[in-house]
């Protein structure tokens, strides 16, 4: 494509590919999100290729087969999408790709055992099925609809819009105005009004004329958290229009993505559309002609969490090991190289051309006061529909995990929910009408966070997973200050502690004084925050601590050193699948024969448990 | 083994101006070349970036993603991110090391499989995940994974 000079040659480009399109146009869209991809989505992508062709369609009907980003809907992977029939097809394999393509494509007609089914009713298409009903995609409209990599299709949803309009038609302060008028807080985490953060760093600009840096935060560390990878696999322009509006707003020439390196597709992705951006002329020097210069470059993250933290991102894109600086110095007065840096989260970053179309009042009426807009969600753990869901916020919690996460499968019923990754909080079931916003989760002791939200069953053991995420910030701790180094250890020894039955129940008002402790005095969030986990956990579910101490006895039938593993001989048929894997060999019996466990040798591996045919192993 | 010399990552030094804000990329970049980064690497990658010795090797200890010491021929990423963790990911890793008689963060005698784990590859619907020379392994059990190294140890 062209280089495009002016905004009217941006939109008459944009109208030719829409009027260029035609609405009967076949086009298969399989989603290639983490989800689906881990399914084999590149596969069923290429089984629809292979089919195609064998079967001659590519000259009279000339099919179109995208590749998206991810469509939200994981569990149900590999989701596909035919247009025009607007037919939604589930958990799609290689071998379903034959009679999709005679069925749909060549007789229009449905292959109803692919359709999504819940409770009796079959949905024809996506906008129907509750999942997405329920739902607000304003940041993931595109997601599942554009192709990825697909510049006009980009350009077609009306990819760059918003910067020509900021570009062309509004001042930098008026763009600040706007943003702050919204009310958009940052998605990261911390939750911090955006535009006044862009406003501060004009001001220091001021003060100390010289470069100033925008940065996207795309290092998305919490575990649990998929939402940014989505967002800069799936629809990258997104985020650069995002940042060319902000480095406008605060006179930035020179912008920076930080991409965790365990991300290589999002790396590629943004790689290409940086790329595409260039040659369009949308970046690099003299902007549709407004004589605005902004460019952007990647740096790859190299596996540390703590590089999540700003001042430790910027050690990192400095070349030095990414330790994090005392949060005194502001990172819009001294950031990046000492200058004045605005640092955004991706799902910040990829609001903000949805903020200049529409306007700020729009985007105000949206979620609540103080809390205005949309978040996107993972919504993993034990729970129907696991995958990737974006609500307005005030929602809550229930509707959330109970309405368009379909409930906790099973028997085990709800527990608890994780908000806020290993800095935030476990929040009880009986919570579940909390509503979703920054200020009400950080008053029940959790946070937003980033957007993991992780629902938990009665076989979660707390004290196991608030184990987990103190490990987890222990060996991620850059080591810089004490409290986090020696404190997060020492708390890990209580947990460690608890979780094989020892200690009394006065180690958990130490443990909860050293928690307090930590968050008082550590350098920066991650010790800060590192105790959260803890304390809600103690705060919500103190009983299933004093279990562990004083009964010995694990509830969920996690922690191995309170749990053992029996055979129920009612269950068992005597398969000996059991007795062959268990690594001490220490399960016996005849074929077709009830079999037992030798529990003086049994190491509670558990791998009886996972791959007993029939679950015939208990755990108690 | 010989010493590795300039000619051997000349490409990859070209690529990048002399300043030590390029450490980081230069050590990502010779990683993807050789699978880890030796002591003669990290000499040749300080020297023309201009930065000391104590600084090469603590960022190259710092951050996870850097490997000192020869990878093997087959990569298993084992994900122990929230998720995974939820779905029994510490046993499967238990049951690995139990298997390739090797550590987590470390590789096979017969440098063919090391085993690594990664605080969350984002495929949190499919948990538990293992990834295997970057390929996924979806909801993935011991027996599966058995499956799958048993395949790639005839190869």
């Amino acid at each position: 494509m062209e280089r495009i000079s002016t905004q009217g040659e941006l939109e008459a480009l944009r109208h030719r590919l829409q009027a260029s399109h035609d609405p009967d146009q076949l086009i298969v869209r399989v989603c290639r999100g983490p989800g689906c991809l881990a399914q084999g989505a590149d596969k069923v992508a290429r089984a629809f290729r292979e089919v195609i062709a064998a079967k001659g369609l590519e000259a009279e009907v000339k099919p179109l087969i995208k590749e998206t980003g991810c469509h939200g809907f994981c569990k149900q992977g590999t989701l596909v999408n035919l247009a025009p029939a607007n037919l939604f097809y589930v958990q799609v394999k290689p071998s379903d790709v034959e009679e999709i393509v005679e069925t749909s494509l060549m007789k229009n007609e449905v292959v109803e055992r692919l359709l999504y089914s819940e409770n009796g009713t079959r949905y024809r298409s996506a906008a129907e099925v509750p999942f997405y009903k329920l739902q607000q995609k304003l940041v993931l409209r595109n997601l599942g609809l554009i192709g990825l990599l697909s510049t006009e299709d980009a350009l077609m949803a009306g990819a760059y819009q918003a910067a020509a309009k900021a570009l062309t038609q509004m001042s930098p302060n008026q763009v600040i105005k706007t943003v702050e008028d919204s009310g958009l807080r940052g998605r990261g985490g911390a939750g911090f009004p955006t535009g006044r953060k862009w406003r501060s760093a004009v001001k220091a600009a001021q003060k100390s004329p010289g470069v100033v840096y925008v940065i996207c935060n795309g290092d998305e560390g919490d575990p649990g958290a998929f939402m940014d990878r989505t967002i800069m696999e799936g629809d990258p322009h997104a985020v650069l229009e995002g940042m060319i509006i902000g480095a406008y707003a605060v006179g930035s020439h020179t912008g920076y993505i930080y991409v965790r390196t365990e991300y290589p597709i999002a790396i590629t992705n943004l790689s290409l559309a940086i790329e595409q951006a260039r040659q369009l002329g949308l970046l690099g020097k003299n902007i549709l002609g407004t004589g605005f210069d902004f460019d952007i470059q990647i740096n790859r993250g190299a596996g540390a969490f703590v590089c999540g933290e700003s001042t430790a991102l910027f050690s990192s894109i400095e070349g030095k090991p990414g330790e994090p600086r005392p949060k005194y110095v502001r990172s819009v007065e001294r950031g990046l190289w000492n200058r004045p840096t605005v640092l955004n989260n991706v799902e910040t970053w990829a609001n903000i051309p949805l903020i200049i179309q529409n306007g700020s009042e729009w985007y105000a009426n949206i979620g609540i006061p103080n809390n205005t807009g949309t978040k996107i969600f993972s919504l993993v753990g034990k729970v129907n529909n696991v995958g990737l869901v974006e609500v307005p916020m005030g929602i809550t919690l229930g509707k959330i995990v109970e309405e368009i996460g379909g409930g906790v499968p099973g028997e085990n019923g709800f527990k608890a929910v994780q908000t806020g990754g290993p800095s935030g909080g476990l929040l009880p079931a009986k919570l579940k009408d909390l509503s979703v916003d920054f200020d009400t989760l950080t008053k029940a002791g959790s946070m937003m966070g980033s957007g993991g939200m992780i629902v938990m069953d009665q076989r979660d053991c707390v004290v196991d997973v608030t184990r987990y995420f103190l490990h987890f910030l222990e060996e991620e701790s850059c080591g810089k200050c004490l409290p986090c180094r020696l404190g997060l250890k020492a708390m890990l020894e209580f947990l460690n502690r608890f979780s094989k039955g020892q200690g009394s129940l006065a180690d958990i008002d130490e443990l909860e004084s050293l928690g307090r402790a930590i968050m008082d005095t550590s350098l920066c969030a991650l010790g800060g925050s590192a105790p959260n986990p803890v304390l809600t956990s103690i705060k919500y579910f103190r009983d299933e601590y004093a279990s562990h101490i004083v009964d010995k006895k694990c509830p969920a039938g996690v922690c191995k050193d309170l749990i053992t593993y029996r055979i129920d001989p009612e269950i068992c048929n005597g398969c000996r699948v059991c007795a062959r894997i268990c690594p001490q060999q220490c399960i016996s019996g005849e074929k077709k024969k009830p079999h037992t466990i030798n529990s003086s040798l049994c190491i509670r591996c558990g791998m009886c448990f996972d791959e007993c045919p029939v679950n015939a192993v208990i755990v108690e | 083994m010989p010493k590795i010399t300039t000619l051997d990552i000349n490409d990859v030094l070209e690529k990048y101006p002399g300043e030590p804000h390029y450490l980081i990329s230069l050590m990502q970049d010779v990683q993807s070349l050789y699978s880890y980064i030796s002591p003669d690497h990290l000499d040749l990658i300080c020297t023309h970036v201009g930065v000391p010795r104590t600084r090469a090797w603590s960022v190259a200890t710092f951050y996870k993603s850097f490997s000192l010491e020869p990878r093997g021929e087959h990569e298993i990423k084992v994900c122990l991110g929230t998720a995974c963790h939820l779905k029994g990911s510490p046993r499967i890793v238990e049951s690995l090391e139990r298997e390739l008689k090797v550590c987590r963060g470390h590789t096979t005698g017969d440098l063919r499989f090391t085993l690594d784990t990664v605080n969350c590859v984002g495929a949190c619907a499919m948990a538990p995940v293992v990834v295997i020379d970057e390929e996924y392994q979806p909801r993935t059990t011991y027996r599966k994974l058995n499956k799958v190294l048993k395949s790639l140890a005839e190869d």
